[in-house]
């Protein structure tokens, strides 16, 4: 059914759905996520929790510098992110601008990384601030050159105005032109947005429109990926999945740095939405420097020692 | 693909515990007579013997207070006494961890409570009273207050080094001596206390602590060289404490039991309340005076509530109290456990729907799963007695009139939680409520500057905050008149 038989499309209906969803108090979900940040995962738990976090990041180049060889050089890291090591999974996607596809597609099919997904930012990232011509092209760019998963930006100006259904709209039109070829990945950028409210807001006005992921920001402002927002996304996936049956993804993305952000973040997804979401389908983690602090957590569990950074490869 | 967290134990190494205590009176350890056992609920393990204070301990004790209150205490300045104070917090906060080991190991409560709130709210206590030891010119209680005397201070063995530190630090910002009595079941924290006020050079006397039962707590309550009595416990022996002091001098405050009325509008943040009903049962096993044992539920979210209540409660990590992961622990004594299963038995043949999530429970020790009951009236005794376990009554109501009849409808009064994003309502609410604490939107948080105390059976009197002090001074202005 069109919209899960959730808004007919119009801006009314629209509204009457928005308005059904329950407000967030931010000193609750503030101290429940602190709370679930307090979990010790040692052992047999944190070795498992780093491959599953290894095979969720998006690794992520989304520099003006990029170059066809820093790109080239993260999709080799992509494939295979420890080359000492084969037991170390790929991740779950290359994460590039629209220019950089094809190169990134090319480079990984070419060394065996053809199940690595290459993801491309679309819709003028990481404003937003385009036409949505431009826009519904940036998208059809990126597919064409081989991207598989289409991160689109909110209008965020458009949301703070109220104009929700300009921004329904825009992700329904994305959503088309993505088709069956590319998953789509809507991207709120929370810290513009602020409140929880609104990323609650967002959510359900995003999943309604066809997203199949949820993703909090875009790295180029903070705050992005914290605790209590991807909190208060996971509620809004387990919330949706009760009232359509569809399960939908959840992004963080910006800020998570290291292994134990990660770690955090996984419990987050155990114990909000619950382990159907613990793998790449669902849950992906927008990230460039975790990879490789993953990588030393690892080789630590292995071998008693934190190795030298100079014992991982720089990308 | 399921996320099991490995066992995360805390180490017990950073604790000693001795085969036998004595009693701390003027300042030195002196060996008990008798003893008893002293055990972890968790596992059954005898920890150690505790000594049982009688006639002669207790006057003891009770002579060292008062000589260290004559010839000491009384004559130490606010500003020293403060000194003190802050002594012992600092101590507290270095000796963190080992008083949280020891609490989880005596008490059963998760180690995740002791070490993130029992522990720095007790260190929190007396740094908050150090601040007033040189200012109680100015809490209201005249131009020069005076302290009371000897205080006799029973504790419960809920939140055994909170309560402590709830009892101690005002009576000694105040001015006075103290003879303390923790739990019987509980008392390992109270003497690794008596170690800290040695470390920290108190003058011997002004703390003194005696272990014992309910009889060891009446001879202090007796005791004609006490001015003052503090209890922490049952409403029952509160009665009899009353009954006790009536004829005498002694000031007295109780803190006492509670029903907890946790009410929740139609257009409360959904996931923030489940939390909170969550914090206010199932926190530290539901052992809590406070806690907000009766839920009330606007009806037309009844159902939407209960749902996310019981998908939630299926997330709740019951276990090893030492684990670090660990949510809801054991509970504290098997003589509470049989309370708890007993009236749980009534609440079935009263009618209420039992719901609990398959818990594996540990096979030694005391447990009990987080429940819930539904389909609870106002008349059962599910809804009307304190059973000071997990266990959660809940009530529905239609309109918000009702909803502040029906939590008002209990001999008790000690909290309350209003769940909405409605302010006027919540503040019309909050003034119709007969209870001595309230929380909007969040429950069970603590704070040393917040007084907290009952209505009606739920106690006389307040701890914490300026209110608080008033329960260890005289209000004596200057002649003088310097106000």
């Amino acid at each position: 059914m069109k919209f899960y038989g959730l808004v007919d499309g119009s801006e009314a209906s629209l509204k009457k759905y928005l308005k059904t969803l329950s407000g967030v108090d931010q000193v609750g979900a503030n101290a429940r996520a602190a709370m679930l940040s307090t979990r010790s995962i040692k052992t047999t738990s944190k070795r498992w929790a780093i491959d599953t976090a290894i095979s969720m990041v998006d690794l992520t180049t989304l520099e003006g510098a990029d170059t066809v060889g820093k790109v080239e050089a993260i999709c080799s890291k992509a494939v295979r992110p420890d080359p000492t090591d084969s037991s170390v999974p790929s991740v779950g996607a290359i994460c590039v601008y629209n220019d950089m596809v094809a190169v990134a597609r090319k480079h990984l099919d070419l060394i065996g990384g053809k199940h690595v997904p290459v993801a491309a930012v679309s819709t003028a990232f990481p404003s937003g601030r385009a036409s949505i011509e431009v826009k519904v092209l940036d998208t059809q760019d990126a597919i064409d050159a081989g991207s598989s998963e289409i991160d689109m930006v909110i209008d965020r100006g458009a949301f703070l105005e109220g104009r929700l259904i300009d921004v329904f709209n825009e992700i329904v039109t994305i959503r088309q032109v993505c088709g069956d070829k590319a998953h789509l990945k809507v991207i709120f950028e929370t810290g513009e947005l602020v409140t929880y409210d609104n990323v609650r807001k967002a959510s359900f006005l995003a999943m309604a429109a066809g997203a199949d992921f949820i993703k909090t920001s875009t790295g180029k402002i903070a705050p992005a990926a914290t605790a209590p927002v991807v909190l208060v996304m996971l509620e809004a996936v387990r919330d949706f999945y009760e009232m359509t049956q569809k399960r939908i993804g959840v992004k963080p993305a910006g800020g998570i740095r290291n292994t134990k952000d990660a770690i955090k973040q996984l419990v987050l997804v155990n114990e909000v939405a619950g382990e159907e979401w613990l793998n790449s389908k669902l849950f992906r983690i927008g990230a460039s420097a975790l990879l490789n602090d993953l990588l030393m957590q690892r080789m630590k569990m292995d071998s008693g020692y934190y190795a030298s950074p100079t014992y991982v490869s720089m990308d | 693909m399921s996320f099991e967290y490995a066992p995360a134990p805390e180490s017990r190494a950073i604790t000693t515990i001795k085969p036998k205590y004595g009693h701390f009176i003027g300042g030195k350890f002196v060996a008990g007579s008798k003893h008893f056992p002293t055990i972890n609920p968790a596992t059954e393990e005898v920890l150690s013997q505790i000594a049982l204070a009688g006639k002669a301990e207790v006057d003891a004790a009770v002579k060292a207070a008062r000589k260290a209150y004559t010839s000491t205490w009384s004559k130490t300045s606010g500003k020293e006494r403060g000194k003190y104070l802050f002594r012992i917090a600092r101590i507290l906060q270095e000796r963190a961890r080992e008083f949280a080991v020891l609490e989880t190991l005596d008490n059963g409560k998760p180690i995740r409570e002791s070490r993130d709130t029992d522990i720095p709210l007790a260190a929190a206590h007396f740094f908050y009273h150090a601040g007033w030891a040189d200012k109680l010119e100015y809490a209201g209680l005249g131009s020069s207050p005076k302290p009371l005397g000897v205080a006799g201070q029973i504790i419960p063995w809920n939140f055994p080094l909170l309560m402590l530190a709830w009892k101690v630090a005002p009576a000694l910002a105040t001015g006075n001596t103290v003879v303390l009595k923790p739990a019987e079941s509980t008392s390992l924290t109270a003497l690794l206390f008596a170690e800290v006020c040695q470390q920290a050079e108190l003058p011997a006397g002004v703390v003194n602590i005696v272990t014992g039962d309910g009889t060891t707590g009446a001879l202090i309550v007796n005791h004609p060289g006490i001015d003052k009595i503090a209890f922490t416990g049952s409403t029952e022996v509160g009665k009899i404490i009353a009954r006790s002091v009536a004829p005498t001098k002694k000031s007295v405050t109780l803190e006492l039991g509670g029903k907890g009325a946790n009410i929740v509008f139609e257009d409360a943040a959904i996931d923030e309340t489940v939390e909170g009903i969550i914090d206010g049962i199932f926190f530290n096993q539901g052992h809590v005076c406070c806690a907000g044992s009766r839920l009330l539920l606007q009806e037309n979210i009844a159902e939407e509530v209960l749902h996310k209540l019981k998908k939630r409660m299926e997330k709740i990590r019951v276990g090893d109290p030492m684990d670090k992961n660990t949510d809801v622990g054991a509970i504290n004594s098997k003589e509470q456990l049989a309370k708890i299963v007993d009236l749980a038995k009534v609440g079935d043949s009263e009618g209420g729907q039992r719901w609990s999530p398959a818990f594996e429970l540990p096979k030694k020790g005391y447990w009990f799963a987080p429940t819930i009951f539904t389909g609870v009236t106002s008349a059962h005794r599910i809804a009307r007695e304190e059973i000071f376990g997990p266990v959660l009554s809940v009530l529905t109501f239609r309109t918000p009139q009702e909803a502040i009849e029906k939590a008002n409808n209990t001999p008790f009064g000690l909290s309350a939680g209003i769940w909405g994003e409605k302010g006027s309502r919540t503040l019309w609410a909050a003034q119709q409520l007969r209870a001595g604490v309230i929380w909007t939107n969040s429950f069970n948080k603590f704070d040393p500057t917040s007084p907290f105390g009952g209505y009606k059976e739920s106690g006389w009197g307040r701890e914490g905050g300026r209110h608080g002090l008033a329960a260890y001074l005289k209000s004596v202005s200057n002649e003088k008149g310097v106000m």
